[in-house]
């Protein structure tokens, strides 16, 4: 199996990375992103470059690759701009799609992370999304606009290249010890918000969970769309507790206006997306990829235990530093003759 | 917690010390997301204090230590026929609607709680989902909105007990006069839900809901403002006051008739079913529900004796 990851510098690009080189059956790992991989690698091939068609195609046709992981997806909406989400998420895997679609490609499968966002959260939602739920209502804020338009852009890739298995992953919100996300940061705030009178159902994702996710569709062919979400519901009012966190009401009326000043205030940056959450809760149904053989190591009251487990210790020895790229120790431990 | 809560599903992932590990390899997978808390109370009722529809089986128990002497001495209710609601597998109860804020609904889930020891899903418009406080009350004793996909995953993969009260709005926000006269039943989305899950249907006749709370008349206008269904002025706001008259009803007798659970032949698990066949059976259950309802009127002596 010979890999290509894109978003190697993201979180998921580089924990996905990592978990595919250790696997003796897969021949080579390559990840392209503008940024350097966020743990060491051993043997993964880092493309210094852009998400454009001209690069993805290149390397594409050049390393041969029959796999292709798209992990750069940005479903923050706190860390950039609309304009930046469309321009990452919509033409990134517009251009990847291509060139893994060009003619002659040695492509044979697609792995798409893509957010249960797709979904969104209405009040007129089923408690239980399924993956062919039918989206009521049109996307509400600027990141679910991209990632439904991700979720179109791989249903047309999978019509029109019927010989190419594609896997889409609708990841829940995720916790763990390392990655960063919304909720990450609002349950690491000494108060954390809530939308009074709601305590909303949610579900979370262990990251470990996700970055296994990945690797079990790369490995396993695995077409279609599937959730991929803590099994079981916890509520977020246990949630605060569990971390042991004061829970500030919110108005439940115009709610968007009272998150303005905080965000302006550099307090909490809490999008749309996430209030909406914060008052309706969302549950997709995770049937479909334990059906095909996989297995969650933390459902989503365990996901939630373990980040506060994680969230503790932090508190008392703090977290560990960040591994730092280094090019030229990268370059040596691989190609000089000094190395056994 | 009460028996009746865990046994209509199987266990779901068993959590050990952050970790989970599956039950047997045969776990019915379409039922593990959904279930009530895992088995070990301790390490996992503060994470997950709410099953898969946010029910509490703790704000369950005080709701039915606080309704408990409302059902037996206020509205003194009576069953008949209890013994056609299945002890296991899933039915979906359907039965007429009145009072403007109802307490059919209520009195028939803590009634078939009290004496089958089963929990009763109510289903209920979303507008309660919206609405702070009372929608997280709400939810957490057992009501879910009416969306046919909750429906179908209640009874279909979990086998429980739905209520469902086909009329919705329409027969809370009948005013006095027009009391008993059962209102439309829906689409008949319920008869196709409970086909496709191959569940039967247990009619059940109410009377004396529509005397706990009699509108007397309603504003439009207002209701229009507030987006409600209806804005009524009730019988209880002369007896209770402006804001009590909402909330207590008047103590009308309230019987409840369980009628033979209804099958259908149709093959179930079908996404579509005939219109004709769907309706028949809607009209079927209705006229089922409104005899049974004149039936009782008939041979009922008081409103507030019984």
């Amino acid at each position: 199996m010979r890999v290509l990851v894109t978003g190697l510098g993201t979180f998921w690009g580089s924990r996905l990375a990592q978990q595919l080189e250790r696997d003796p059956a897969v021949e080579l790992v390559v990840g392209v992103d503008t940024s350097p991989p966020q743990v060491p690698l051993e043997r993964t091939e880092f493309v210094q470059a852009d998400s454009s068609y001209g690069v993805l195609q290149r390397v594409v046709r050049a390393t041969g690759v029959d796999t292709v992981v798209h992990t750069h997806l940005e479903v923050d909406s706190t860390r950039t701009s609309a304009r930046h989400l469309h321009e990452t998420n919509v033409i990134g895997t517009t251009n990847l799609l291509a060139a893994a679609g060009a003619e002659g490609s040695s492509v044979r499968k697609v792995v798409v992370k893509s957010s249960t966002l797709v979904y969104g959260t209405t009040a007129s939602d089923p408690y239980w999304f399924r993956e062919d739920a039918v989206r009521p209502r049109t996307a509400a804020t600027p990141v679910e606009r991209s990632m439904l338009e991700v979720t179109d852009l791989v249903r047309d890739f999978t019509v029109d290249n019927p010989g190419v298995v594609v896997t889409e992953l609708r990841c829940a919100n995720v916790l763990g010890a390392d990655v960063s996300t919304v909720f990450s940061r609002l349950l690491r705030m000494p108060a954390v918000p809530e939308v009074l009178g709601f305590d909303p159902r949610l579900q979370f994702v262990h990251e470990d969970d996700v970055t296994s996710a990945l690797a079990f569709a790369a490995r396993h062919d695995v077409p279609g769309a599937f959730n991929v979400a803590g099994p079981r519901v916890t509520t977020w009012s246990s949630v605060c507790a569990a971390l042991g966190r004061r829970r500030v009401a919110m108005p439940p009326v115009l709610t968007n206006l009272a998150a303005a000043p905080l965000r302006f205030a550099r307090v909490a940056d809490i999008p749309p997306e996430v209030l909406a959450l914060l008052r309706f809760g969302r549950g997709v149904d995770t049937t479909r990829l334990r059906r095909r053989g996989f297995t969650y190591a933390y459902d989503t009251p365990a996901t939630v235990e373990a980040f506060a487990r994680a969230v503790r210790r932090e508190r008392v020895v703090g977290r560990s530093t960040p591994y730092q790229y280094a090019p030229a120790l990268e370059t040596f431990l691989r190609t000089s003759h000094a190395i056994r | 917690m009460f028996p009746g809560a865990v046994t209509a599903s199987e266990p779901p992932l068993r959590v050990v010390r952050g970790h989970v590990e599956p039950d047997g390899v045969e776990t019915d997978l379409a039922t593990a997301d959904a279930t009530t808390p895992a088995l070990d109370p301790d390490d996992d009722l503060d994470l997950a204090p709410v099953d898969g529809w946010g029910r509490s089986e703790r704000i369950r128990g005080i709701a039915r230590a606080l309704y408990e002497p409302v059902y037996r001495y206020w509205l003194r209710v009576e069953w008949e026929g209890m013994e056609h609601i299945p002890l296991d597998g899933g039915a979906l109860l359907v039965g007429n609607h009145g009072g403007a804020i109802p307490s059919d609904a209520p009195s028939v889930m803590h009634g078939i709680e009290r004496e089958l020891l089963r929990p009763v899903y109510g289903l209920a418009e979303n507008l309660f989902r919206s609405i702070p406080v009372v929608g997280t009350l709400w939810s957490r004793a057992g009501g879910v909105p009416a969306h046919p996909d909750n429906a179908y995953r209640l009874l279909h993969d979990e086998q429980q007990l739905v209520l469902v009260f086909p009329e919705g709005t329409k027969a809370t926000g009948k005013l006095w006069r027009e009391r008993y006269q059962l209102r439309r039943f829906g689409r008949g989305g319920f008869v196709e839900i409970a086909m496709r899950a191959g569940v039967p249907v247990v009619p059940m006749a109410i009377v004396g809901n529509d005397e706990t709370m009699p509108i007397l008349v309603k504003s439009d206008r207002l209701a229009k403002l507030l987006h409600l269904p209806y804005f009524p002025v009730t019988a209880n706001q002369f007896v209770y006051g402006p804001v009590l008259g909402y909330v207590v009803p008047l103590p009308a007798k309230l019987r409840i008739r369980v009628m033979p659970p209804i099958h259908f032949t149709v093959p179930p698990g079908q996404e579509r079913y005939n219109r004709g066949v769907v309706m028949d059976e809607a009209e079927r259950i209705r006229d089922i529900i409104q005899v049974a309802v004149h039936d009782m009127l008939e041979t009922r002596r008081s409103v507030w004796r019984g």
